[in-house]
């Protein structure tokens, strides 16, 4: 009874809706073109007055793009066939990210690929001739062997300082705020570590550097932390030690807590020792956490390069191989050798994304 | 038996106190530094201020005043904001569309195309930058916002899906169902439960990707030319201040202002994004 008015005025104000939606849609679809064109316009132009940029740029950057799937979804609605619009909605969904991910990662990685055999003006094509030279050439040698220093040394630190932190803190009542300031370097640019270490290094003026002051206690004579080739490597990686152990403190503490506390419990009843804990049950449990925890670790470090470049830029046998890989491209405009570096950083990611994709189909099913 | 635990524990005061005071001073030095004036700077440690704290004369906001004009990193820290902001909501809204469809649309070849994704996640963003950077000069939007913003945008997509996913999969399929066989297509059910739904997910991600875009040196130094952006002004004064560390140090401090903030004001969800993601690397 109540429900045939309802029913009979349905239609009617849906048609009425259908109309209106039929003319606001194409007009909508002109406005947006015309303005979107306008702030292209506005954004190329190197002249603009510059709050006219800024204004511009976060309107569009930040509307602009729930504007247009919608404006999308509405277009699609025009479309009479109910089989053939539910058919095209996916790609209104997936669309828009299958095309940024095939642009800017797909697309490139077979470009650097290919340019990577090519000569150093992407020209003529040299086989294997670069990568034959990075691996004879003795500063991409040195980058070479620091990358495999900096992957041993920061993923040994971090992670095993991690877990001990991890299980230190789990022991007293302030764990909150002292796991904060263990990751807070987390939140810091690699350029603004690199502004604090440096300053922690200074050796010029003399007195300022905390670390020359500290040796200077035991009548030490102050250390060219960045520049003394015995030293160096170290000193750089310690900024990224600084840097990552928060990260593996913060997933190892999570996966300690997950652990059943009866079963500690029952082991101390059993009259074991805090070392036996950690061994027998602690690290066992740990053991899937630690491995993803290294992963993340020596991937971040493999693609290593702000540290390097704002605090030596490879100078004094510091290189890294995404360093040499930048200067390579930026000042020496060497692309096929710059290409050929980018590769090796590729290959060595490859196990990683193999697995990744393997574990990741097996959990769908 | 009393006194070996309180040894213990006493030992496990001192070790977590020390270790967090050791972590922290390296940042620490900086901050102090920063206020300190010039002549200070340069002829005393830092920690010499800590010992006369309550002199007005030993502290002063002049290198704040100085690095953020004269220096330029007042004009970066505008521009970085332009950069971060949208870098930061473009991926999320791609993302997400992205992995509802994956999650709650049938099309063909969707499983291949995740595995993409997935795949996606841990490939080196150098290979970007000369592809890249060469279609940007073709298409003449290199060193615009825009040209970056898409980049970041590229960049982040994988993680941002695979995140998204995980957590858009895990809603209750009924109520999804449901609304769709009350009439609801795909986009509503989208804007109106699962976008609302998702919003811790959302968070966790929105902050690690704004960090990630604010701290990030190497794709705006390549793609966003005069531009400069906060890493980049910074790690240029790096070179060309060489040891005035009264205005290096305040500089660095310029650039972690809003990382602070952000760490300070949303840490848990930070926290839990950094959970999230690091269950598959």
């Amino acid at each position: 009874m109540s429900s045939q008015p309802q029913t009979s005025t349905g239609p009617r104000s849906r048609n009425t809706s259908e109309i209106v939606r039929m003319l606001l849609v194409p007009l909508a679809l002109i406005i947006s073109i015309l303005v979107g064109r306008w702030s292209l316009g506005v954004m190329k132009d190197a002249d603009a007055p510059r709050l006219l940029v800024v204004g511009v740029a976060l309107l569009v950057g930040v509307f602009g793009i729930w504007i247009a799937y919608w404006l999308c979804n509405e277009l699609l609605n025009l479309i009479p066939s109910e089989t053939l619009r539910e058919r095209i909605r996916p790609v209104i969904f997936v669309g828009p990210a299958l095309a940024l991910l095939i642009i800017y990662l797909v697309y490139p990685t077979v470009m650097t690929a290919y340019y990577s055999v090519l000569d150093k003006n992407s020209e003529t094509f040299v086989g294997l001739e670069n990568f034959k030279f990075a691996f004879t050439n003795r500063t991409i040698q040195i980058a070479l062997r620091n990358n495999v220093y900096w992957i041993v040394g920061v993923t040994s630190f971090s992670v095993i300082g991690g877990l001990i932190m991890a299980v230190l803190f789990d022991k007293v009542r302030y764990e909150a705020v002292a796991k904060s300031m263990i990751f807070l370097p987390m939140i810091i640019s690699f350029v603004g570590a690199g502004v604090i270490w440096r300053f922690m290094y200074a050796s010029n003026p003399p007195g300022v550097g905390l670390l020359n002051a500290f040796i200077g206690n035991f009548d030490f004579k102050p250390v060219a932390w960045l520049i003394n080739k015995s030293v160096n490597n170290i000193a750089l990686i310690v900024i990224m030690i600084w840097l990552q152990t928060g990260f593996c403190l913060v997933i190892l503490s999570a996966a300690l807590k997950a652990i059943p506390a009866d079963i500690i419990d029952a082991a101390r009843v059993d009259g074991a020792g805090e070392l036996d804990i950690f061994w027998r049950i602690i690290i066992p449990s740990l053991k899937t956490t630690i491995l993803t925890v290294v992963t993340t670790v020596v991937i971040a470090v493999l693609k290593v390069f702000d540290i390097v470049f704002v605090m030596t830029n490879g100078n004094y046998e510091t290189e890294v191989i995404a360093n040499r890989m930048f200067t390579e491209f930026f000042r020496n405009q060497n692309y096929g050798l710059s290409s050929a570096l980018t590769m090796i950083l590729v290959i060595a990611v490859l196990p990683v994304m193999i697995i990744n994709v393997r574990n990741a189909r097996r959990q769908r099913g | 038996m009393r006194i070996q635990r309180l040894v213990s524990r006493s030992f496990v005061h001192f070790a977590v106190i020390a270790i967090a005071f050791l972590w922290t001073l390296p940042t620490v030095g900086v901050l102090v530094s920063s206020f300190r004036p010039e002549n200070d700077v340069k002829n005393s440690g830092w920690w010499n201020a800590l010992k006369h704290p309550f002199e007005e004369s030993v502290w002063t906001f002049k290198n704040y005043a100085d690095v953020i004009s004269a220096n330029g990193l007042g004009e970066a820290f505008v521009n970085t904001l332009v950069v971060t902001i949208p870098a930061t909501i473009l991926p999320i809204t791609v993302a997400a569309f992205a992995a509802y469809a994956f999650a709650w649309m049938k099309f063909p070849g969707r499983d291949w195309l995740f595995a993409m994704v997935i795949g996606l996640m841990v490939v080196p963003l150098q290979v970007a930058l000369i592809p890249i950077l060469r279609l940007y000069t073709q298409t003449g939007i290199a060193g615009t916002f825009l040209g970056l913003w898409l980049a970041h945008t590229g960049f982040g997509l994988p993680l941002a899906i695979y995140l998204l996913y995980n957590y858009i999969s895990q809603l209750p399929g009924d109520l999804i169902e449901s609304a769709k066989i009350d009439g609801a297509s795909d986009f509503t059910v989208f804007m109106r439960i699962v976008l609302p739904l998702s919003t811790p997910a959302i968070a966790s991600f929105a902050i690690f990707q704004f960090l990630w875009i604010w701290n990030d040196l190497l794709v705006s130094l390549v793609f966003l030319g005069t531009n400069k952006v906060l890493t980049v002004k910074l790690s240029e004064l790096t070179g060309s201040l060489g040891n005035k560390w009264h205005l290096l140090t305040a500089g660095a401090f310029v650039s972690m202002i809003v990382p602070l903030a952000v760490f300070f004001a949303l840490q848990r969800y930070f926290v839990r994004g950094l959970l999230a993601g690091s269950v598959k690397g």
